[in-house]
């Protein structure tokens, strides 16, 4: 297999569980709270889905009860930010340990147990598409359910009535209050989908990539997925790109030593950051604009208290 | 810093918040009377060294005790501490970070009334020194590294000749691949790794001239995704047969399985988890030597032992606690009969997994003709041997 189909085929697989709490918390952002425990929903998700799946058998229903357990510990988020009024990044880091206590708290059973795994599906004809086709046809259900998700996602942000409501409650809660709407609600299920997104990607992790239950197996996968949104400014297309740009990092330096070829780790662990921190200086300015203004309140009152 | 470093650091403290309401060190109270009835085991103190009459031995561990790996098997060691003599209080810590929280840790410990401490991991060896300094009265006892400079008086590091069996594993391998590639995913270029993966591929050359060892590193103890990526790189370029040296091991062993790839353990039995592809591994059984060095130190002669050094046994003495895994379905009888014969070879005083000459990957001379004792194996294994594809992560 040639270098770019390798490296192409491991950055959507690996960036998968990225995308998915990426989507997620685009969705929190929209809407103006910042989640900045994305990291414990995915371990929530990884965790209940390997669990569920060892329990019963169906990976399937494992995937859902990621979901359920992602969208869990982010209700307690937005319970203590939106009705509480805490501080939304202190919360995020705060809902984030209380992720990794409980999964690790109760994720020690499962260390051993044994659970079915999603399996990779080639799609007929498209995964015979060059280059493309491996890279995204032949991969497992739960990178197909990501390949839906982010037009799925980009059409109701953007074009759907409940897009407009989402946007609302981040850029301009009043206009809403004036139209009629309750905010709150809007905000509550803004985050609760954005939890559950991150618990598919916690999902995939454990029930597709790894095959296992690891205590703190996400290993930062959730800060990058909040990196890729504020690199995305939260567009799912861009989202997808970043994401796999992520994933691409990771599946470079096995493939690069695989060949024998020698690299220094750390450089290459660190590119992704890089670029990262690159696009953002060069477009701060525009991407000020850009953020909610409910979502700049947030880092105003942050820095301000 | 990266992103991803902080949330172990995170988490520790988090862990800290925690152990300090007593909820992560858990403690293995014996009843008195069980002590009392059975008639202590303990043998009576014959010198006054560090650590005698300890009624509590602490163990602290890097990650968690049910890893299907490393701290699994140290935790089973210190849990037949417990049981050839339950008159002794067992404090375990799991998820000890390697900085001055394992510092504390073992501080807790020592102010709890341990007088014998057993720090598991490679990277616990500066605090376990900073520790042993402050309190000459303790033991403090480090599993794997080794002291560079002059030992102190109560203190030493322990470890089996890890590379003997990952040796006789390597013949396993050799026998079996067809591609004449194996793969070794490794987490860091630290000496103990390097010889592993020497010994592997010189194994392997000893029964099989044509074959190769493909490295990759992940720079993670465990991080099951780069796991499950660094098997599928190697598994592309033609690897056929897969080991690892990861704390955590299922992804690897479960990725081979599914690949219908074939895989050696490292650490603990997991051929459960690769019914088919399993060959065979190493695995820990460290109770005895557990058992030995409480003893020791309770009977107050710790200090001039053989544990207050850098103490290494293996297959020379005939007790090394690193041992070989059953085999799996695919291996043949004959495949059997080389490994006992290397494993009588490399355990006489004439035999070494590494012995001279062994070449280094670029042509010099890595061992010249002779035996090397393990000190020397352990000294000079800093880059791979000859057959090795891959190279040292650069810095």
């Amino acid at each position: 297999m040639s270098l770019g189909s390798e490296v192409l085929t491991g950055g959507v697989r690996g960036g998968t569980s990225i995308l998915f709490a990426a989507l997620g918390e685009s969705i929190c952002e929209l809407a103006g709270v910042v989640y900045l425990g994305t990291e414990g929903s995915m371990l929530a998700g990884a965790l209940a889905a390997y669990a569920v799946a060892a329990e019963t058998g169906h990976p399937w229903l494992g995937a859902g009860a990621g979901a359920l357990a992602g969208g869990a510990l982010a209700l307690v988020h937005a319970y203590v930010v939106l009705s509480r009024k805490a501080n939304q990044l202190a919360t995020g880091l705060v809902v984030l340990f209380l992720g990794l206590g409980l999964t690790s708290l109760f994720g020690a059973t499962y260390v051993q147990a044994q659970a079915p795994s999603f399996r990779p599906v080639a799609i007929p004809v498209l995964h015979s598409i060059p280059l493309l086709g491996k890279a995204f046809f032949t991969q497992d259900p739960l990178v197909y359910l990501s390949l839906v998700a982010v037009p799925v996602i980009w059409w109701i942000i953007s074009r759907s009535r409940w897009g407009v409501l989402l946007r609302a409650a981040g850029e301009r809660s009043e206009v809403l209050v004036t139209h009629g709407h309750r905010i709150l609600p809007i905000q509550y299920a803004a985050v609760v989908t954005g939890g559950m997104l991150a618990g598919i990607g916690g999902a995939h992790l454990s029930t597709a990539y790894t095959k296992a239950w690891f205590e703190n197996m996400v290993q930062g996968r959730g800060f990058v997925a909040v990196a890729v949104v504020m690199f995305a400014a939260r567009q799912p297309f861009k989202v997808a790109g970043g994401a796999y740009l992520f994933g691409a990092a990771l599946a470079l330096s096995p493939a690069l030593q695989a060949r024998g070829y020698g690299i220094n780790q750390f450089a290459l662990d660190a590119v992704p950051y890089l670029v990262t921190l690159a696009v953002l200086i060069a477009l701060g300015r525009r991407r000020s604009a850009d953020v909610p203004e409910g979502l700049s309140k947030v880092f105003e009152t942050a820095s301000a208290g | 810093m990266r992103i991803r470093r902080l949330v172990p650091a995170l988490a520790v403290s988090f862990a800290l918040l925690t152990a300090a309401c007593g909820d992560s060190t858990s403690s293995t109270k014996t009843p008195a009377a069980t002590g009392a009835a059975t008639g202590t085991k303990t043998p009576a103190a014959t010198g006054t060294g560090p650590g005698v009459g300890s009624k509590k031995v602490g163990f602290i561990f890097v990650g968690p005790k049910d890893d299907f790996g490393y701290n699994q098997a140290a935790y089973q060691g210190s849990q037949a501490v417990k049981k050839k003599h339950p008159e002794l209080e067992i404090i375990t810590a799991e998820n000890v970070p390697e900085d001055d929280n394992a510092t504390r840790v073992m501080e807790k410990m020592i102010s709890d009334g341990a007088k014998i401490i057993f720090a598991t991991s490679y990277g616990h060896l500066d605090p376990a020194l900073k520790v042993a300094a402050a309190h000459p009265d303790v033991v403090v006892i480090q599993q794997g590294n080794f002291i560079q400079t002059a030992i102190p008086k109560n203190s030493g590091t322990y470890f089996g000749t890890v590379y003997e069996p990952v040796y006789l594993a390597g013949i396993a391998a050799g026998k079996s691949t067809k591609s004449n590639k194996l793969g070794y995913v490794y987490a860091f270029p630290i000496p103990q790794t390097i010889a592993n993966i020497n010994a592997f591929e010189l194994g392997a050359l000893s029964v099989n001239p044509a074959v190769q060892t493909y490295v990759v590193n992940t720079s993670n103890w465990c991080d099951p995704a780069k796991q499950a990526e660094a098997a599928k790189s190697l598994f592309a370029q033609g690897v056929d047969v897969i080991t690892q040296h990861q704390d955590c091991t299922a992804t690897i062993t479960k990725a081979a399985e599914e690949a219908g790839k074939m895989v050696v353990g490292y650490h603990a039995d997991a051929s459960s988890l690769a019914p088919k592809g399993w060959v065979t591994g190493s695995e820990w059984a460290w109770s005895d030597l557990f058992n030995e060095i409480v003893e020791t130190s309770i009977a107050g002669t710790f200090t001039g032992s053989k544990f207050n050094a850098n103490y290494r046994v293996g297959f020379k003495d005939g007790k090394n606690p690193f041992v070989q895994s059953k085999f799996g379905p695919a291996v043949t009888d004959d495949t059997k009969k080389l490994i006992e014969t290397a494993k009588a070879a490399i355990s006489s005083a004439q035999g070494s997994p590494f012995k001279g000459p062994v070449l280094a990957q670029d042509g010099s001379t890595l061992f010249p003709a002779g035996i090397p004792d393990y000190a020397t194996v352990e000294s000079k294994n800093t880059v791979f041997v000859k057959g090795v594809v891959g190279q040292l992560p650069k810095n």
